[in-house]
């Protein structure tokens, strides 16, 4: 078997050359355009650069089959165009009688049995392959829209994020223009877009497909995956992508007008770029929910600190606030009541008595001080504080 | 009694003397002959309106960025240049085929039921007009493929109920006209014509009309649940409404892949009345053929999900499929290499239909090949809906079932017309043609597997080279063909050309070569006395 790959990989990498040549023959009609990394290259001639194992095995098996075929058809045609050749009226020659013979014809309907049995062996590993979606490390949820893709981080690091991925706007009035101009170098032509699918290197990412309005496809060729994201249904596929970089795809099911216009690009990042995109999206969404430079009243922050008491505390310190065993009170603490705000603050960013009291860092800005204005002026301690967002985010580390 | 047998015969001669004229013979049409040449010509009709579309498309295509048309009519051109060429242009030219040579080839008077016959043929008029006239309708023409999948179907303006109406009409035709040639075959051979003897032609279109009955009500219900979708608040296929848009398409590919074969098996059975008679030499496993075409017909109802690879089916589901997909490669191959084995030690003359019989074979061949390749269900995943795909049926359909046309028509349009084609332009007309349909779709593998998908208006500018070469060949395939109407088939029509010997071919057998060209307006009033081979006339 390892051999056949090292044949199968020559022999890529020889059509690979032949294309080249191609591209820079007369061929080229277009010459003002360059390859796409990780999308579609000039004159290309088979299926892209493979990125993720499961396209390794796609294009081993392409050329496995593409081989195949090939002697096949050669072997089949060459005694067709031989009897051609020789079997001509023109050239004397007589017909022969025969016209039946039950040999030959069990011959050759087991010899092409046994060459569909071979070639559908390595194709079943490639199936069972492909479907396994289990033990993701990442899970995204990609919805399909006339003419978008909604990307929602469902599980995994960067959970919570989500975003719409739109083709650029001025590629698309190009396009209603005659497309590019000539002289004009546009690589990534209908294939830019505004927020691209971040996803780390060498995690296994199960993308989950589904609709809302008619079938769309998801599918990045490098990658070797496509998935019809159908309205109603959810289903999925995965990759785990080998190399950093972009990688682009194309919606790969008619679904209405602008389906030309619906690109899929996956930027593929390393594990630390990926954590510190994250942090950035979770920012973003954060500053997005509430601005941090609000001033608020007390009567709006403590209605809001409230129900941030509601979700995150009350489960210890109760609706009380006086706690209970080592949960501690609330109501009359010194360091609620204390004039220094950033006591309080520092409590709530860091926990307190080796984590018997959480760190709430995860908690906006906003959250925060809400819930902090909301200790700090109910039960009996009516302080008549209020801490600011902007407090938390100048003492936030 | 004899005086009322007696009295029958003489209403026939009768009818005999004063055969209609004028458009009462075409409209009151009952005669297989006439239907025929009807169907034929609805059938290029077809063909030119349907090609004209795809010339848009290419125009659209030569380069990229939206010059021609906008992206909804470019949908609208796509969808409309396959539903026309699927039943407007393949199916009817099959069935025009199918009405002039069954009842010669068989030795009978006539179709079984003559005046279904008339009103199978008309049916496709309205038909055909509401299809090409739902491009003024507001909202344009059905601009969800040909496929027509829901629920894509369900956002679509008036033109798609049009469409679906079209469709019943076609379907309702077919069904009459596969009626009439089953019983036609099973009750009127003549004497001596056993199953067993019957020409392959006559068995592949049996065959064909089987699968035509079975899948035409099928896909009849798929467009039926459309409509009531789109008009009377059912969700078979609404997701908003709990219905299932992947239920649609098992519903129409399992009418859709059987259609792929009613499009090809009747070419099938050309082929292997052509081959033989240009090797002077007598078919190959004549009986192995009878056998693969019914395990064909058989296969192509296990295989119809290999369409819905990339909906996401269980694991089971893909490779049950992919396994009974590559299974069809056999009997496939077999039929391949009964007609080189007729080839093999013949008298080989190449004359047009010769021609564009083996360009059949060479270029179909392709075509399957391809097929196996798309077969493999990990493939398969990076090419579908790309133009691989396309340029996958392409083969199969230009170059299978269009070539096997044209080998007919060179074949047996002698018989029909009773003067012969030029030799020299039926020559130019293959050859011109098979370069120009190699240029145009041989490019599209390469855009296929750059993931260049299909049904796009506007693409990347990476694919502009190998776009730009197809649409020439796109350009010259068009040119081929109306050149082939005006120096070929116009020339025919109006009696210009050699006067046709009774048998033109040397090798060709049948009974069709047992009556003089053109062929009379009745023939095998009595059932005629066979040879033991049922291929001849005994005086």
């Amino acid at each position: 078997m390892k051999t056949m790959k090292s044949i199968w990989n020559k022999s890529a990498s020889l059509l690979a050359t032949a294309g080249a040549w191609l591209s820079t023959g007369s061929l080229s009609l277009a010459a003002t355009v360059n390859d796409l990394p990780g999308g579609p290259s000039v004159l290309q001639l088979n299926l892209p650069p493979a990125v993720t194992a499961i396209a390794r095995e796609q294009q081993w098996l392409h050329w496995f089959m593409l081989i195949l075929c090939t002697v096949i058809f050669v072997a089949v045609f060459a005694v067709m165009f031989y009897s051609i050749w020789k079997h001509r009226k023109s050239r004397g020659h007589k017909p022969a009688a025969f016209h039946e013979s039950v040999t030959v014809e069990i011959i050759w309907t087991v010899i092409p049995f046994i060459i569909v049995i071979l070639m559908a062996l390595p194709a079943t590993k490639v199936v069972v392959a492909m479907k396994d979606t289990s033990n993701a490390d990442l899970t995204i949820k990609a919805t399909a829209m006339q003419w978008k893709w909604g990307y929602d981080y469902i599980k995994g690091e960067g959970e919570g994020i989500g975003f719409v991925s739109t083709l650029d706007a001025d590629q698309r009035e190009m396009s209603n223009n005659g497309g590019p101009k000539k002289g004009e170098i546009v690589d990534d032509y209908l294939f830019k877009v505004d927020n691209p699918l971040v996803v780390p290197v060498d995690k296994k990412v199960r993308i989950i497909t589904t609709a809302n309005d008619v079938i769309h496809a998801f599918a990045v060729p490098a990658f070797g995956i496509k998935q019809d994201a159908i309205p109603g249904f959810v289903r999925d596929t995965w990759f785990r992508a080998e190399k950093i970089g972009d990688y682009h795809g194309q919606c790969q099911e008619l679904c209405g007008k602008e389906h030309a216009y619906m690109p899929i690009h996956v930027k593929v990042v390393s594990a630390e770029d990926y954590s510190k995109w994250v942090d950035g999206e979770r920012k973003k969404i954060a500053a997005l929910a509430d601005d941090p430079s609000k001033v608020w009243t007390l009567a709006e922050i403590t209605q809001r600190g409230e129900k941030v008491y509601a979700q995150n505390c009350v489960a210890c310190h109760q609706t009380h606030g006086k706690g209970s065993g080592a949960i501690k009170a609330l109501d009359g603490a010194a360091v609620i009541r204390d004039a220094d705000k950033a006591k309080q603050i520092m409590v709530l960013l860091n926990g307190q008595n080796n984590g018997a009291m959480p760190a709430w860092k995860s908690l906006s800005d906003t959250d925060i001080a809400a819930v902090i204005s909301y200790t700090k002026n109910h039960w009996s301690n009516q302080t008549g504080q209020v801490v600011q967002p902007a407090e938390v985010a100048a003492l936030r580390k | 009694m004899s005086a009322v047998l007696d009295h029958h015969d003489h209403a026939h001669d009768d009818h005999h003397d004063h055969a209609p004229t004028g458009w009462r013979r075409w409209v009151y049409a009952t005669n297989h002959k006439d239907i025929g040449t009807l169907y034929l010509l609805f059938s290029f009709t077809m063909f030119i309106v349907g090609g004209i579309l795809a010339l848009l498309i290419r125009a659209e295509l030569f380069q990229p960025g939206l010059q021609l048309v906008n992206p909804e009519l470019f949908n609208s051109l796509t969808t409309m240049h396959g539903l026309i060429m699927v039943f407007g242009a393949i199916m009817p030219g099959f069935v025009g085929f199918a009405n002039w040579m069954i009842p010669l080839q068989i030795g009978a008077a006539d179709m079984a039921f003559a005046r279904m016959n008339n009103f199978s043929f008309w049916l496709l008029i309205p038909a055909g007009l509401m299809l090409v006239g739902s491009f003024w309708m507001p909202g344009g023409a059905p601009a969800a493929g040909w496929t027509l999948y829901a629920p894509l179907t369900l956002q679509q303006g008036p033109s798609m109920d049009a469409g679906i109406f079209a469709m019943h009409i076609l379907g309702a035709s077919s069904i009459m006209g596969s009626i009439n040639i089953i019983v036609t075959i099973l009750n009127m051979r003549a004497p001596g014509m056993t199953l067993m003897k019957m020409p392959m032609f006559a068995w592949t279109w049996l065959i064909t009309a089987y699968l035509l009955i079975a899948v035409m009500p099928v896909l009849a219900g798929a467009i039926t649940m459309t409509l009531t979708d789109r008009h009377f608040g059912t969700t078979f296929f609404n997701p908003a409404g709990g219905g299932d848009p992947v239920l649609y398409q098992h519903i129409f590919w399992f009418f859709g892949h059987p259609e792929v074969y009613i499009m090809i098996l009747p070419a099938f059975g050309i082929i292997s009345q052509i081959v033989p008679a240009f090797a002077r030499k007598r078919l190959f496993g004549y009986t192995s053929m009878v056998y693969a075409t019914s395990s064909i017909a058989i296969l192509s109802f296990i295989v119809w999900a290999h369409h819905m690879f990339t909906t996401g089916m269980p694991v089971t589901g893909q490779l049950f499929f992919m396994y009974a997909t590559m299974l069809i490669a056999v009997p496939t191959a077999v039929k391949v290499f009964n007609w080189i084995a007729t080839m093999w030690q013949g008298s080989m003359t190449f004359e047009t239909p010769m021609l564009f019989a083996v360009g059949f074979i060479f270029v179909f061949t392709m075509g399957g090949f391809t097929g196996l390749i798309l077969a493999m269900a990990p493939i398969d995943i990076q090419l579908q809906d790309t133009y691989y795909v396309v340029a996958h049926f392409h083969y199969v359909l230009v170059a299978g079932s269009l070539y096997a046309m044209f080998a007919g028509y060179y074949y047996w349009a002698p018989k029909w017309t009773g003067v012969m084609y030029s030799e020299t332009r039926g020559k130019i007309h293959f050859w011109w043609s098979l370069i120009a349909f190699n240029v145009t779709f041989f490019p599209m593998h390469f855009l296929g597997l750059a993931g260049m998908p299909r049904r796009y208006a506007d693409y990347p500018m990476q694919f502009a080279d190998f776009n730009a070469l197809a649409s020439v060949g796109g350009f010259a395939f068009g040119l081929a063909q109306v050149y082939f109407f005006l120096f070929v088939v116009l020339p025919a029509m109006l009696g210009h050309g050699e006067k046709a010997p009774q048998r033109p071919w040397e090798g060709a057998e049948g009974l069709e070569w047992e009556v003089p060209s053109p062929a009379p307006f009745h023939t095998f009033e009595t059932p005629p006395k066979l040879n033991a081979a049922a291929n001849k006339i005994l005086a």
